[in-house]
C-alpha cells in the first residue's frame, strides 16, 4: 500500500517507539513520586518536554502535555473564554478551522459567546483586512489555525499575532499540521497559546502538548490532583510524552531537508495531475501550502467513489465529500472557498509523508488518471471539454 | 464498511451507459447531495429489455444503481415496479445505515423511467417518485 494520508495520522517511527518501549513494562513509575523509578519517569518527561519547546522555540516552562490537539485546542479555547468571560463574550475564528476549534467555538456561542467566522476566499487563506474590521473591545480572544488539514493552506500567523498583541487580545493558533513540517517559533509567529499533536509527525496517538506563553492564564476544564500546572490534571502518560519528546527532536533534526524532499513531490503530483486530466482542479493557494498537502477536485466525480477506486489500487486517500462523512454535508473547508456543492463532493485529499517515493507519485498519477476516467464514464454529469482529447 | 457485494458491483458495474433511443428515462437525486442516477430502459411486450443506468455518487450509489438494472433485467414492467429500496439493500448484503435513504435511490430511478415510458404511451401514472432530499 502507498499511504497517501499523513494528515489523518502518521506511522509512528521505529526510533520513537523504541524510547517509547521501556516505559511500559520496567520504567512504569509514577512521575509524581519520590523514589527513584518515579525520578526516572519524570526526568524523562521533562526531558521530552525540552524537546517539544525546542522544536517550536518555546521556552520549556511553556509546554503541557495533554491528550492531543482536540484537547489542547479545548482547553486554549474553553480556558481563555471562561477566564475573560467578564471582559468581553467576542472570539475571533475563521471559517475552515479543524472541527475541534470549530465546533469548540459552536459550543460557545451555545453558551452565550459571539464568534466571528472570517472568510477565507478562492484561496483559502483569511485576510488580516477582516479580521482586523472584525476586533471589537469585546473581542478577548483570535483562534486562527496556522495551516488547513484539508487543503493545506498556510495562514498569516505572524501578522495577526502582531495586530492581536497590540490590541492585548489573547491569540491561539492550532499547529497540529504545520509542528514538524514547516518552521514553526513561537515567538516569530506572535502566539500566546499554540496547540500541537505527536500523531501526525510519526508519534504516537493520544498525546500533544499545548504551549501557553509566561503570563497568559487560563481557566482549567479539568480538575484533580494539580499536574501539569493544574491545567492537565491526571496521572502521566509517560510513554507517550517520550514517544512525543523524541517525535519532534527528529523532526527539528530533519525539518529542512524533509520539507524540500516533500515539498518536491508534491509539485510532481500537482503538475502530472492538472496537465494530465481535464477539468482538474487544485483546491487551495498553490504555493501557500503546506509540503505534503494536495487536494484536487474533478468535474463530475464524487470522492468516495474516488478514494474507494484508488484503494483497490494501493492508494490510501481521502476526500471531503459528505457521502464519506456522517454528517451528509460537503467539507465547511471546500464550502468556504465558495466552491458549488457538486464540486465540494468531488475532493480528493493526498497527503504525503517522509517515506513516499518519486515512484509513489508516479503510481498515483496514473492510479488517479485511470480512475477519473472509469467514473466519468459512469457520470451523467461529465461532458468533456470539445476538443480536448485532441489536445487543443 | 461495505459489504463484499457492493464493492463488487461498485469495481465492476454491470449495464453501464446511454440508451441512445430509450423508451423510458428515470433521472432521481441531487448533485448536491452527491448523488444523481439515471436509468433508461427499452421495453418490449411490456418486458425490460434492456436497461442501462448512469450515475454520479458514492459506493453505494453506484452498486445499488448496477444492481437494479441487474434486477429489473428481463422482467415485466409490473415486476420491476414491485421492486423496493430494501430489496436493493437485500441483494447486496446491506447497506451502512447512513447509506439507506441518501443513496438508495436507484429503485426510485427505475419506477421513474418506467414511469416515462408509461406517460408516453398515454397511461395514467402516480407519479409518487419526487427527488429525495439530501439527508
Ligand atoms: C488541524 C487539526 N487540529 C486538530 C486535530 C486533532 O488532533 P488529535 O487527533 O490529536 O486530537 C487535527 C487532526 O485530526 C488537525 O488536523
Amino acid at each position: 500500500m502507498i499511504y497517501m494520508d499523513h494528515s489523518a495520522t502518521s506511522p509512528v517511527d521505529p526510533e520513537v517507539f523504541k524510547v517509547m518501549k521501556p516505559y511500559f513494562v520496567d520504567e512504569f513509575g509514577n512521575a509524581s513520586t519520590l523514589y527513584s523509578l518515579g525520578r526516572d519517569a519524570r526526568k524523562a518527561m521533562e526531558n521530552a518536554r525540552g524537546q517539544v519547546a525546542s522544536l517550536i522555540g518555546a521556552k520549556t516552562e511553556e509546554i503541557i502535555f495533554t491528550g492531543g490537539g482536540t484537547e489542547s485546542d479545548n482547553i486554549a479555547i474553553k480556558g481563555t473564554a471562561y477566564r475573560l468571560k467578564d471582559k468581553g463574550n467576542h472570539i475571533i475564528t475563521s471559517a475552515i478551522e479543524h472541527p475541534a476549534v470549530d465546533e469548540t467555538c459552536k459550543y460557545l456561542e451555545k453558551i452565550g459567546f459571539e464568534v466571528t467566522y472570517l472568510p477565507v476566499y478562492e484561496e483559502g487563506i483569511v485576510r488580516v483586512s477582516d479580521l482586523e474590521d472584525a476586533i471589537t473591545d469585546k473581542t478577548i480572544m483570535i483562534t486562527i489555525m496556522h495551516a488547513n488539514n484539508e487543503i493545506g493552506t498556510i495562514q498569516p500567523i505572524a501578522e495577526i499575532g502582531k495586530i492581536a498583541r497590540e490590541k492585548g487580545i489573547y491569540f491561539h493558533t492550532d499547529a497540529v499540521q504545520t509542528v514538524g513540517k514547516i518552521p514553526v517559533n513561537v515567538e516569530e509567529l506572535n502566539v500566546d497559546m499554540l496547540s500541537l499533536s505527536a500523531h501526525k509527525v510519526y508519534g504516537p496517538k493520544g498525546i500533544g502538548a499545548l504551549y501557553i506563553k509566561k503570563g497568559i492564564r487560563l481557566e482549567p476544564l479539568i480538575h484533580g490532583g494539580g499536574h501539569e500546572k493544574g491545567i492537565r490534571p491526571g496521572t502521566e502518560n509517560v510513554s507517550g510524552i517520550v514517544g512525543l519528546g523524541k517525535a519532534c527532536e527528529l523532526a527539528q533534526k530533519n525539518l529542512i531537508e524533509n520539507a524540500k524532499y516533500i515539498t518536491n513531490l508534491r509539485d510532481k503530483l500537482i503538475n502530472g495531475v492538472l496537465d494530465s486530466i481535464e477539468q482538474s482542479y487544485l483546491n487551495g493557494h498553490r504555493t501557500k501550502r503546506l509540503p505534503n498537502n494536495v487536494n484536487f477536485r474533478f468535474t463530475g466525480i464524487e470522492g468516495e467513489s474516488l478514494v474507494l477506486h484508488l484503494d483497490s489500487k494501493g492508494i490510501a486517500a481521502s476526500t471531503g465529500s459528505a457521502c464519506s462523512s456522517k454528517k451528509l454535508e460537503p467539507s465547511h473547508v471546500l464550502t468556504a472557498l465558495g466552491l458549488e456543492q457538486v464540486d465540494a463532493h468531488g475532493s480528493l485529499r493526498l497527503t504525503l509523508g517522509k517515506e513516499n517515493t518519486e515512484e509513489d507519485i508516479d503510481h498515483a498519477i496514473e492510479s488517479i488518471k485511470e480512475v477519473v476516467e472509469t467514473l466519468r464514464k459512469l457520470s451523467p454529469l461529465w461532458c468533456a471539454t470539445p476538443g480536448a482529447e485532441r489536445g487543443e | 464498511m461495505y459489504s463484499d457485494k457492493v464493492m463488487e458491483h461498485f469495481q465492476n458495474p454491470r449495464n453501464v451507459g446511454e440508451i441512445e433511443d430509450a423508451d423510458g428515462v428515470g433521472t432521481v437525486g441531487n448533485p448536491t447531495c452527491g448523488d444523481l442516477m439515471t436509468i433508461y430502459i427499452k421495453v418490449k411486450d411490456n418486458i425490460i429489455e434492456d436497461i442501462k443506468f448512469k450515475t454520479f455518487g458514492c459506493g453505494a450509489a453506484i452498486a445499488t444503481s448496477s444492481m437494479v438494472t441487474e434486477m429489473a433485467m428481463g422482467k415485466t414492467l409490473d415486476e420491476a415496479m414491485e421492486i423496493t429500496r430494501n430489496d436493493v439493500a437485500e441483494n447486496l448484503e446491506g447497506l451502512p445505515p447512513v447509506k439507506m435513504h441518501c443513496s438508495n435511490l436507484a429503485a426510485d430511478a427505475l419506477h421513474a423511467a418506467i414511469d416515462n415510458y408509461r406517460e408516453k404511451k398515454g397511461e395514467k401514472v402516480e407519479g409518487t417518485h419526487i427527488c429525495s432530499t439530501c439527508g
